[in-house]
Order: C-alpha cells, then structure tokens, then sequence
C-alpha cells in the first residue's frame, strides 16, 4: 500500500521540508513538500539520497560496548538494557569523583537539543555545546553585536532581492533548497550576483561579477567598500539616521581605508570597488550582504562578519523587502510557541563552563551554544576543572575539530566516550559504547518551531518502521535518564507523548500535521513598519555599529586593520576549505549514492604555482601542515588563488566499517591547527599553512 | 522519436546531479549505472568571467534507435504508442549490445542484475500523472517535460525573460 508522509529532511541541519513516498513499509522516493511556499517538489542531491541512508547496511545497527582498546574496531553486540547499565554505573563513578560537571554533551543543533539540555542539566553539568560554533559562532557574535538578535533570528529575502552580494558562502553547492530555489528565480527576473571567493565554485561560475580575492582580506575590501558609500553619499540617509548609532566613529574609522588601499590588500582593482559600491546604492535598499557561512575564517573574523551587518545597515537593507528581515515568532501572531522540555523548572549548574563562555576570559559568543572547539584543551590541562565524560551526540570532534592528533589525545584523558549516532562515524568507532539512532525517517521528532514572516510549526512524522535495533534520541536519553534515577524531567516514554507534550499550549495537535506536515499560526506576513517600528534587541535599541556588547567586554568596536601575512616559502599555501553539493560535513561521505558522485577529495592548486613545484594534474601530492600530513590527488587549476590550496571538508575517513570512505581523500581537521577568534567564538579554519609537494619525487 | 521531451536550460542548472540521485533512487540502482548523466565542463574563464556548463544527458528516445536494433532479443524496444525506449529485464540477458549500440552512452550496465538499464522517462510516474523523478526534484527547476509543441513556449519564455532584463 502506497502513502504519502509529509516530513523533514535531516542530510544536513536545514530541515527542508520532504514529502516520503511509502510504499509496504520501504521509502520508495524522497522530494520535497510542495505545500510549502517556495520549495515546490524540490530537493537536493544529499536529500534525495536519504533513501540509501535508511537502507544502510554499514550504519551502526545496535547497542554497541567496546571489548578491545579505543578505535581498535573490536565490538561487542549489546541489548539497550546492558548498555543503559553500563552507561550509568560509569557516570555514577564519575559524577561521584567529580562532580555533575565532569560530564561535556557536544551535538549537532537539532529538534531534540531541548532533550540533551535537560540530560544535562539533569546531571548537574553546564557543559552542553552545539557544532553551531565551529559553523557560525562569530557570526553569531557579530550580529548579536550589532543588532541584538542572534543569526538564527535573521532571514534573507531572496525571492525579491535586487542584488545578492556572497562571500565564499557557496549558495549553489551548499544547497538550502528554498534559498536556491527563490534566488535562481529572482535571477531570471534579473537579480544580481557578485561572487567573492579564493576559489571558483559554481556559485562563481553563476554569478554577474566575480573577484578572486587574495585569501584572507575580505575584510579589506569591505572597509573599502564603506569608504566608498560613505564618501559619495551612496548609503541610506533616512535609515542611518533613524537606526544606526555609531555612524560618525565609523566616518572617522574608515577614512584610510580607500579603494587604492583595498588594491593591494585584495588585488581586486580599486575602479571596481567604486563600481560595485555605485551598483549597489542604485538597488538599495534591496540588496543583501549576506552575513555567513563560510568566507575569510581568521582570528579576527568577528570584525569581518560585523562588516558585512554594517554593509547591510548603510544601504537600509534590515528588514526590507528584498534584504534581511528579523524572523517573527508566534508572539507576533498571537500565538503561543512549542514548549520545550528546558522550559521545565530544572536544576541550574552552579560552575562555569568548560570552555569559560560567560566569564571574563572568554565573555562575548553565545553560550547557548559554546565553543566546541574548546573542549581539548579544556580536557588536557583540567582547565577550568577535570572532564571525564563525552557524550557525543551526532557530533564529530574528531572530523569537525580542527587538529585531530591533538583532540584525540584529549579524548584518551577520558574515562567514558559514549556516541549517539547513525553512523559509524569516526567518534562511534573511538566511543566505549555507542546507541544507534534512528534515521530522521524512521522516527517522529521534536516539533520545529520555524519562526519567519509567517511563524509555523513543522513536525517531522515517521515515515517507516526502524530497520534495525535503533531508537530515536530523545527516547534513548529519557530511558538513559530513567535508569540514572533522573527521569522526572522526561515526561514522556515515546516520541508521540514528547510531542503532544509540547504542542499542547499551542492549541495544534499531531492530526494537524497530516494533511501537509506544518501548521501556520498566520496569513499574513509580519514585516515591521521599517521607517519607524524595527524593534533592535540592542541596548540603544538602533545598530549598534560602536557595540556595547564588544566595549563593555573591553574589546575594540574598530581595530586597525591588519595585512593577512602571505605564505613566503615557495611551496606554501594558505589552506582554504569548504563545500561540494554532494556531500555534508563528514556525515555522508559514507553514503551509497552520494560517495559515487564524490568519492573523495582533491587538492585544488593554482596552475602557475603547480608548475613551479613540478605538480601536474591528478600527480598526487604530500601536504603537510606542522600538525600532519597526508596523501592526495592534485587537481591542477587556474581556478584558484596562487596563494591558497583548497580542499572539500570531511574526507579522509579512518573506520574501517565504513567501506565505501574508508581512508579516501584527506582529513582537513586533521592538518588544521587548533586556533580561535577569542571574540567571536569560531576557530580560524583558514589559518593554517601548508606545504605541497608531488609525492613522486622523494627528498 | 517520443511524443515526449526533456529539456535542460543549462544557465539555471547547477550541476548538483539531484537529478542524477532521485533516477537512481527511483529505480533502486546499485554503485555503477547513471541512466541519467550530467557532463560537467568546466570551470573555464570565459571572457572575464569563470563559467562551467552541465549538460544533462538522458536517453533521447531516438526516432530509429540503433539500441533497438541492434538488441538480439527484443528486451530493447520502441513504445508505438508513446517512442518510450525501455528495456525488458525479463528478456535482457546481459549481453551488453545495446551498450556499445548506443552513442550517448544511454544504456548502463547495471552490476546486480547483470543487465541493461536505461531512462525510460519515468512511464509509470508519467502514467500516474507526475513527472519523471529528475524533473520533479530538480532544485533550480532547470528541467523542463512535455510534449515537442511546447518547445517554443518555453523558449519563447526564456528569450522574453532575457531580453526584459536587458532593458
């Protein structure tokens, strides 16, 4: 029998809206739900690839304990009931050596992260951290500079923007469907692209201008770009002098910084810059600088990202159709939002962090998600006290972590590891005890409370039964929870009570998501009165171009610029790394349909410098970091900036039980060196060196 | 030739292979054949400009397909009614003829079952009212399916979109 459900994608952390064809239990095929706005039947490559991730044979197909060393492979099959067990009799060690806050929860941003918070906070630890920093932290930072809200409360308008101006954030390869899908419509209608980016993309290959920029200094052209708009008058008078507070400082600040300047720091013709910046004044304010991800990631990338925020603040392009707009929540429509399981009276953790998120050492990024990349240092040198246990749930530090060598030392100091995963990902293999989850298919989950022009409500139902012994998350802590003697903070014993649970002060029900996955709770669309109603969460309530937030942590709101330093020796590369449409982070290299298309990673290298080094196309190289090196195929171009190397993030995977990416391509985590923007919250992916040289020739 | 066509406006398309995934979903093919391809060339500058193009290649449903013919058991046939090549797994039997037939490389080998399989435009989702799998997926809507008449529709469509932009 043939049915339809209507659910959410979980390839990657957008949650595009799917509809499941179900047939006799089995996914038959996978598009996207055409009941919502903007996406039609859409879907990307990686979701219409969640069919052979729930028919995986090489997932993690039951509770696993380890029986031989750490990451020897030797497993143990278990039932849930030994490894809750086991589980909680090493916690209960632990906790009684150390205290509740020995214990780190690390997961990838989720429906259920309300459930991990709870476990947590449960046990007594403030030690809950998201991968949202090693995504976006100072980005984050940034835009709770400047404008009070974090990044996750801002959307864009593509569908009716005149211009759409991409810094390395790859649009067309990191696909969100809804975003591709409008903006490649509003490209008919004749939208503007400009592309800036090291290293061609397609993105690149689509847009109406692109600049090769030296690595590392968009940051340059932008204060360049504001001397511009500044000096001719280009910006929004009206919106600056309602909205903006800080306008002078940044008059003053951004007077060295001409286009001539910006020449030689980017290489990007200063007659250009003055061209770009009058294009733009002509389309405002219906432009979008769009804010993230990706792009420069240096340790001073907070000022880069807030650079683009004031970009978007001069041409009054906040809250504008065809701009930015803040994201409406039910509060607006009258409504009340899903409830949440921390919205429950529970326990607060009386320690600091344990990455020092909230304190003076470390007092600007947001600690509702913390600074992941922290965490090995924070273990290795018991700074700010021990750390005895890991759980890591659907998240990998030992890919995503820059410096891999150094976090798995870190882990080793560790006397539990325990992975909630789908996959063998290479955390599971090096955990003591993993609890398989089920696949976004195979389960219903937390309600997504989707907050935007119209606030709705997505729910995504389960589409077919588990393939194998797999429970979903929330399930799997609630019972965890349970066993430990801390299960009155769950409410629930299945995925169907959570959410009647908390949809019940919206006044929806499950039923209500039958017929099209999502709920609305209005028609209309909230955009604020942009002359006179944009409610800025800031202080002053305007944008805050000099930053309370930065100031009263004592960090400057405009340091001097400062020249990114360029790879001197001659077979040195900057390593820049990002994207391909095919694959997610290091989630699904492993994936049946998706390693086929992109089975592992090269090295981009500019074709000057390659012929310098004696490298030619496909000739594989050494490339060394001071941390690591690896072997990899050279994929000689004139696509890439002479000063950088580029490769896709998340190869280089070392599980064997994962055939199909099992030692293909190299590791980027694995040659990065472990460095952060202490203001802003990220690691500084690009601030590692390389050397390249053909693997042929032996020294 | 099919009564039906597919046609690929390569300025949308962006090379994601979406389409490539849901054909081999839909007919729950192993590691090996792509019934659907997308060649890609590129990145190359173009005037001052990098530019990559995708071309999506399907089978082209011949008029006189050299598949057909050359098949020696009849699995490879023309649909009268529609000019659907399709291939029958129950008489295919693996000898790999209609592979070297083809030009287009339309034909794949398909490793499990050692036989050939091949773009049949979806006939079932067609009859059933849908689109084929790759059209319906598509993320930038750059496929297009119908009947040879509305060729010049959609074209006509592009050029007067094109040409408002200009102005």
């Amino acid at each position: 029998m043939q049915e339809q459900v209507y659910s959410l994608c979980f390839m990657c952390s957008v949650r595009c809206p799917i509809k499941v064809t179900v047939d006799n239990g089995q996914v038959q095929f996978i598009q996207g739900n055409s009941h919502v706005p903007g996406i039609g039947d859409s879907i990307c490559p990686r979701g219409v690839a969640g069919i052979s991730l729930v028919n995986d044979t090489q997932r993690v197909q039951s509770p696993m304990i380890r029986s031989g060393p750490r990451g020897s492979g030797q497993w143990r099959q278990v039932s849930w009931h030994e490894a809750y067990d086991y589980i909680a009799d090493k916690l209960k060690q632990i906790t009684d050596a150390y205290g509740g806050r020995s214990v780190l929860l690390g997961e990838r941003t989720q429906l259920s992260t309300h459930v991990s918070k709870t476990f947590l906070r449960a046990i007594g630890s403030p030690n809950h951290f998201t991968h949202d920093a090693l995504c976006k932290g100072s980005l984050n930072t940034a835009c709770r500079s400047l404008l009070g809200y974090t990044d996750g409360q801002i959307g864009m308008d593509y569908a009716n923007t005149k211009h759409l101006v991409l810094y390395g954030r790859n649009i067309f390869e990191s696909i969100q469907v809804k975003p591709v899908r409008q903006f490649s419509e509003a490209m008919e209608k004749g939208a503007r692209l400009t592309y800036i980016d090291p290293r061609v993309t397609v993105t690149a290959t689509k847009a109406h201008r692109y600049w090769m920029i030296r690595p590392g200094t968009d940051l340059a052209l932008n204060y360049a770009l504001m001397h511009v708009i500044i000096n001719e008058s280009l910006y929004d008078g009206d919106y600056v002098d309602k909205w903006v507070s800080g306008f002078d400082a940044l008059c003053g600040f951004v007077k060295p910084y001409t286009p001539d300047w910006a020449e030689g720091e980017t290489g990007i013709p200063a007659a250009e810059i003055v061209d770009f910046a009058r294009e733009l004044a002509s389309q405002k304010p219906h432009v979008i600088f769009h804010c993230g991800y990706r792009c420069a990631s240096h340790e001073n990338e907070i000022y880069f990202r807030r650079s683009i925020f004031i970009l978007n603040a001069l041409m009054g392009s906040i809250e504008t159709p065809g701009g930015m707009f803040f994201k409406k929540g039910p509060a607006e429509a009258g409504g009340k939002p899903v409830r949440k399981l921390t919205d429950q009276d529970l326990p607060k953790p009386s320690d600091i962090r344990f990455d020092k998120v909230g304190t003076p050492d470390f007092p600007t990024p947001d600690p509702n998600h913390g600074v992941a990349q922290m965490m090995p240092q924070a273990i290795l040198n018991e700074d700010p006290y021990p750390l005895k246990a890991l759980f890591a749930y659907r998240f990998d530090p030992l890919s995503s972590i820059p410096d891999t060598n150094y976090t798995r030392q870190a882990l080793d100091a560790l006397d539990l590891i325990v992975s909630i995963d789908i996959n063998y990902s290479e955390i599971a293999w090096y955990s003591d005890v993993i609890l398989p989850e089920s696949t976004y298919l195979e389960r219903m989950d937390s309600p997504q409370q989707a907050n935007g022009p119209k606030p709705q409500i997505f729910l995504r139902q389960q589409a077919v039964s588990p393939r194998y012994d797999t429970r979903p998350g929330p399930v799997i802590l609630q019972q965890l929870a349970e066993r430990m003697g801390l299960g009155e903070y769950f409410p629930y014993t299945t995925m169907e009570e959570l959410v009647d649970w908390q949809l019940a002060p919206t006044g929806f029900e499950r039923a209500d998501f039958k017929e099209k996955g999502f709920v609305a709770y209005t028609d209309q669309k909230l955009l604020w009165d942009r002359k006179t109603g944009i409610k800025f969460k800031t202080p002053s309530g305007k944008i805050e171009l000099v930053s309370s937030l930065l100031e009263e942590a004592g960090y400057p709101s405009f340091p001097a610029y400062q020249s990114m330093s360029r790879p001197e020796n001659g077979a040195d590369f900057r390593l820049v790394v990002g994207r391909c449409a095919q694959h997610t982070h290091i989630s699904t290299q492993n994936n049946l349909y998706l390693n086929e298309l992109v089975p592992h990673n090269s090295l981009w290298i500019n074709a000057a410098r390659a012929e310098e080094l004696g490298i030619k196309d496909n000739d594989t190289v050494e490339v060394a970091s001071e941390n690591a090196s690896g072997r990899i195929q050279a994929r000689v171009t004139e696509m890439i900036h002479p000063d950088c190397v580029f490769m896709l993030h998340g190869f280089g995977h070392e599980v064997p039980r994962a055939e199909r990416s099992y030692q293909k391509g190299v590791s980027d985590s694995l040659l990065m060196r472990n460095v952060t923007d202490m203001i802003g919250g990220s690691p500084a992916l690009h601030e590692t060196i390389v050397s390249v040289r053909n693997a042929g020739e032996k020294p | 030739m099919s009564k039906f066509f597919l046609f690929q406006d390569q300025k949308k398309c962006i090379g994601c292979m979406a389409c490539v995934v849901a054909c081999k979903s839909r007919q729950g093919l192993p590691r090996g054949p792509h019934p659907c391809l997308v060649v890609t060339v590129g990145p190359q500058w173009v005037g001052e400009q990098p530019r990559t193009a995708f071309t999506f290649m399907p089978c082209f449903h011949c008029e006189n397909p050299w598949c057909v013919a050359a098949c020696p058991t009849g699995a490879m046939h023309q649909r009268s009614e529609d000019g659907i090549v399709t291939v029958d797994p129950d008489l295919c039997v693996g000898c790999k003829t209609c592979i070297s037939a083809c030009p287009w490389g339309a034909p794949q080998w398909n490793p499990e079952t050692g036989k050939a399989v091949k773009c049949d435009l979806c006939h079932d989702r067609i009859e059933a009212g849908l689109k084929p799998a790759c059209v319906t997926v598509c993320p930038t809507q750059c496929l297009y399916f119908g009947t040879p008449d509305e060729i010049p529709e959609v074209r006509r469509e592009r050029y007067a979109k094109a040409r408002a932009q200009e102005n």
